[in-house]
């Protein structure tokens, strides 16, 4: 426990003085945030015209779709915003930063996410905490305790998901450089196509989203709970159970690091 | 004219070293079009009614898209470009004895056609081994494919003009990135890179089929299978010139200033 | 105590000739080279010891620095630091070293030196009456007292790399690794930094090793040299040794170059001169190694004084005399 309150504080010293060399550029900083947020709306616009013309999709009405978007979003945007520091990690890797981090006694995830805390990230959160809101506001549904405990977990389970596919992203660097633009279907995209219910895919999207990477798991499943079309607690448990994701993507980035080519001198 | 066709080339070569990224790139389109075409099938399924055009020119549509994102993207720009405006790099280009703006241009030019090349004839292969009505159908006719390739090539010229313009303004501003971030969301969601520009209200289409952003892809994807009618086509595709110019016109005076700036204090 | 024994390794980088029609070419085949970076490396190095360790660019230098320090794992062969194998118990290792990359900086950019410190303290959990003692001495030794309240990307180089190296030394690690300290520094901040260095192996005992270009660095600071090139080891010796072989080789390449040269007939006389000449070069210098191994000090002014060269050439000349 005295380990995790150390890694915790030190976590938050480097969001401190990455926080304050930004302040440095206070102007730049709150234009980006600015155009992040208003860049984030297109999504929500996309949901919104499609709606204009359609009045629901496999049975989804308007606002359950934004409900949908609106927690897809917020795992996202969590996930992202501590992270997301895998996303420059080439740049890491690349520039031999990361020999730096080598020769520190610390845990290298630790000060590769504390060393790329991005406060630009924070114009997306804001946008996700309006969906999030404005799609539950929407929907419609009677709250009840385990309902909420429901968006609980998936929130949990969302942000595990989507963290374990950055540090996959990441782990990936150490392989190759110029190769990972495949990523981006799992994490964009994951947050693109999430805006709809898996099913509006199909049966076979939704059996990859169930067997191979966890998608449906904090998504699909535990949002039939919340519409009451499910009423078993399996559905509401999932979204925790697909934090078993993280496993894998740990044990990835671990052999990366043993493999770790340093860049030319 | 011939230095910077050396521009062009030396940048399309290192646009080929990247094979992985390549093979990468094709992946990753052709997935994200897959996906997009069932998405707009559950839509099909909910209303046919309601689609504002056939299912197969809407699936060709996207094919072509992904096939040439390279060439219309507009949020792929050229970090290397940004990072030598904000650290000064460029007063070093004013040494040479180029025009700025022709260099830059022929430049992401380059960088767009060497991406473009590699993937787009393998997901064009690809899409047009797809069952019907997932893949991508032949044009809606010999002229209408002719006129798909040279609005595709003025598309290009918007498109990559639209980005030198980001480029010079970012001079001016103090959040290059923040522009850059506004610019691309804000363009490809003018531009119907989200959703067709068919499927959105009508009224506010009219609006939008005015704005340079529909000149980019809109104009020859639509025209390859026929969802636009020869009356409004000609007007596209004047409408299309015009921005052209316009854009390059402004983008090239924009330069000049910046120049100026440059020179005067000294980055 | 530091032991590399048989190390290697080796990286695989892609090649491609120029041209248009070979960049499509290589699009579809690739050829790779296998670069031996290091190629049965073994040294010892003894607590204490400042060990220079030079080669031109690219002959291994960063690579076996990146090894001892953990950052990367040999292909084959064993290390030991201390005890430690360094890309085994990396937490454990790097907490008692300490790495300079001249060519980095380890500082963040757009806060005050200062709030780097602070943070560094908390990566080596350092405990605070330490930090301070550390902090006031490196402060005094390097003359930080005005530079610690700027932001690193305020700092001019020199000042910068001061900073840097008081940052790696914080946590008073045992052994302090150091590449290319001085690397664009101007004069005055170069002898700051070759002083400090100095002290702090007096004082500490703390072991040196240093990779760099500048042979002044070598000659002020270390009292061994190992030379690589190609992944190997060429030579492990004193300054004076390095001396004599490269007049040595350059001799013994002389008289190689003459007999081949004998056989077009061709220039054989002045050729013939500059062999004799050698050979007494190199008679000389076995007579004054007896001398040297009686009184080392007075021989050495004299070598250099005598040969003319300055170390930059001397070094030059042997790379030359080993192709590398």
């Amino acid at each position: 426990m005295g380990k995790l309150y150390k890694g915790v504080r030190l976590y938050l010293h480097y969001v401190s003085i990455q926080v304050r060399s930004m302040m440095q550029y206070k102007t730049s900083l709150i234009l980006s945030i600015i155009g992040q947020f208003i860049g984030s709306f297109q999504v929500f616009l996309g949901i919104f015209v499609m709606f204009q013309r359609f009045s629901r999709v496999e049975g989804f009405t308007y606002s359950q779709v934004l409900l949908c978007y609106g927690i897809v979003l917020m795992e996202f945007s969590l996930a992202e915003m501590f992270a997301r520091g895998f996303d420059t990690f080439s740049g890491l890797v690349r520039s031999g930063e990361f020999d730096r981090i080598l020769v520190r006694p610390q845990n290298e995830i630790l000060q590769v996410l504390g060393s790329r805390f991005e406060l630009t990230r924070l114009g997306r959160m804001i946008q996700a905490v309006v969906m999030f809101f404005y799609g539950i506001w929407a929907s419609g549904i009677t709250w009840n305790f385990a309902k909420v405990l429901t968006v609980i977990f998936m929130l949990i389970g969302g942000t595990a998901v989507f963290s374990g596919l950055f540090l996959i992203y990441a782990a990936l660097c150490f392989f190759t450089m110029d190769g990972l633009e495949f990523m981006n279907v799992f994490t964009d995209g994951a947050r693109e196509f999430g805006k709809y219910p898996m099913e509006v895919y199909g049966k076979k999207a939704l059996l990859f989203a169930t067997v191979i990477i966890p998608y449906a798991w904090i998504q699909y499943y535990p949002l039939l709970y919340l519409l009451g079309r499910e009423t078993s607690f399996l559905f509401m448990l999932m979204p925790l159970g697909a934090c078993w994701f993280l496993v894998p993507a740990w044990l990835l980035w671990r052999y990366g690091v043993r493999n770790y080519q340093s860049s030319g001198s | 004219m011939k230095k910077y066709l050396s521009f062009f080339r030396l940048r399309f070569v290192m646009g080929l070293q990247y094979r992985a990224a390549a093979l990468a790139g094709v992946v990753t389109q052709f997935f994200w079009g897959f996906m997009l075409i069932l998405m707009f099938r559950a839509f099909y399924r909910a209303d046919a009614s309601a689609f504002p055009m056939s299912f197969e020119a809407t699936a060709s549509y996207i094919w072509l898209q992904q096939a040439f994102l390279a060439l219309f993207a507009a949020w792929m720009m050229e970090q290397e470009i940004f990072d030598s405006i904000v650290n000064g790099n460029m007063a070093y280009e004013l040494c040479r004895p180029v025009d700025i703006y022709s260099m830059w241009f022929s430049r992401s030019a380059a960088n767009r056609i060497a991406k473009a090349v590699l993937r787009c004839v393998t997901i064009l292969a690809a899409a047009v081994c797809l069952p019907s009505p997932y893949g991508l159908q032949a044009p809606a006719g010999g002229w209408n494919f002719f006129l798909f390739l040279v609005t595709m090539l003025l598309g290009f010229g918007v498109t990559v003009s639209l980005g030198m313009l980001i480029y010079v303004l970012s001079f001016f501003t103090i959040s290059p990135q923040g522009l850059r971030l506004l610019f691309s969301s804000l363009a490809e969601f003018l531009a119907g890179a989200l959703i067709p520009l068919p499927f959105f209200p009508d009224n506010v289409r009219k609006i939008l089929e005015l704005l340079p952003f529909a000149s980019m892809q809109n104009l020859p994807l639509r025209i390859y299978s026929g969802s636009i009618s020869a009356v409004q086509m000609e007007r596209a595709i004047v409408l299309q010139i015009f921005w052209l110019a316009a854009i390059t016109e402004f983008g090239k005076f924009l330069c000049r200033q910046a120049e100026k700036r440059v020179t005067v204090q000294g980055g | 105590m530091i032991t590399m024994e048989h190390v290697c390794k080796s990286y695989k980088i892609a090649k491609r000739n120029a041209g248009l029609q070979e960049a499509f070419r290589s699009f579809f085949h690739r050829e790779y080279e296998v670069i031996h970076a290091l190629d049965d490396v073994s040294f010892t190095i003894r607590d204490g010891e400042m060990v220079g360790y030079i080669g031109p660019n690219g002959a291994g230098k960063s690579s076996t620095i990146k090894i001892l320090s953990g950052i990367l794992t040999p292909d084959s062969g064993t290390v030991l630091v201390d005890g430690r194998i360094p890309y085994e118990n990396r937490m454990k290792h790097v907490k008692e070293i300490g790495v300079v990359f001249g060519q980095r900086s380890q500082l963040w950019w757009d806060v005050p030196v200062i709030d780097s410190f602070e943070l560094l303290k908390d990566i080596y959990s350092i405990p605070n009456p330490q930090y301070q003692q550390s902090l006031n001495e490196l402060t005094e030794l390097l003359n930080l007292e005005e530079l610690l309240r700027s932001p690193a990307r305020q700092l001019s180089l020199g000042q910068r790399m001061r900073c840097e190296i008081a940052a790696s030394l914080l946590h008073r690690p045992k052994i302090l690794f150091l590449d290319e300290p001085t690397i664009g520094l101007d004069a005055v901040s170069k002898i700051t930094v070759r002083e400090f260095i100095l002290k702090q192996n007096q004082m500490f005992g703390t072991t040196v090793i240093l990779t760099t270009h500048d042979m002044q660095d070598i000659e002020a600071l270390a009292s061994r040299i190992i030379l690589i090139g190609k992944g190997k080891i060429l030579l492990d010796g004193t300054l004076e040794d390095i001396k004599k072989a490269a007049e040595g080789r350059t001799a013994l390449e002389r008289k190689g170059f003459a007999a081949g040269r004998n056989m077009t007939g061709e220039r054989t006389a002045a050729e013939g001169g500059n062999v004799s000449e050698a050979r007494t070069d190199l008679k000389n210098k076995a007579a004054e190694k007896k001398y040297r191994l009686a009184d080392g000090k007075t021989v050495r002014g004299q070598d250099a004084e005598r040969i003319g060269k300055t170390i930059d050439e001397t070094i030059a000349e042997l790379y030359r005399s080993y192709d590398i």
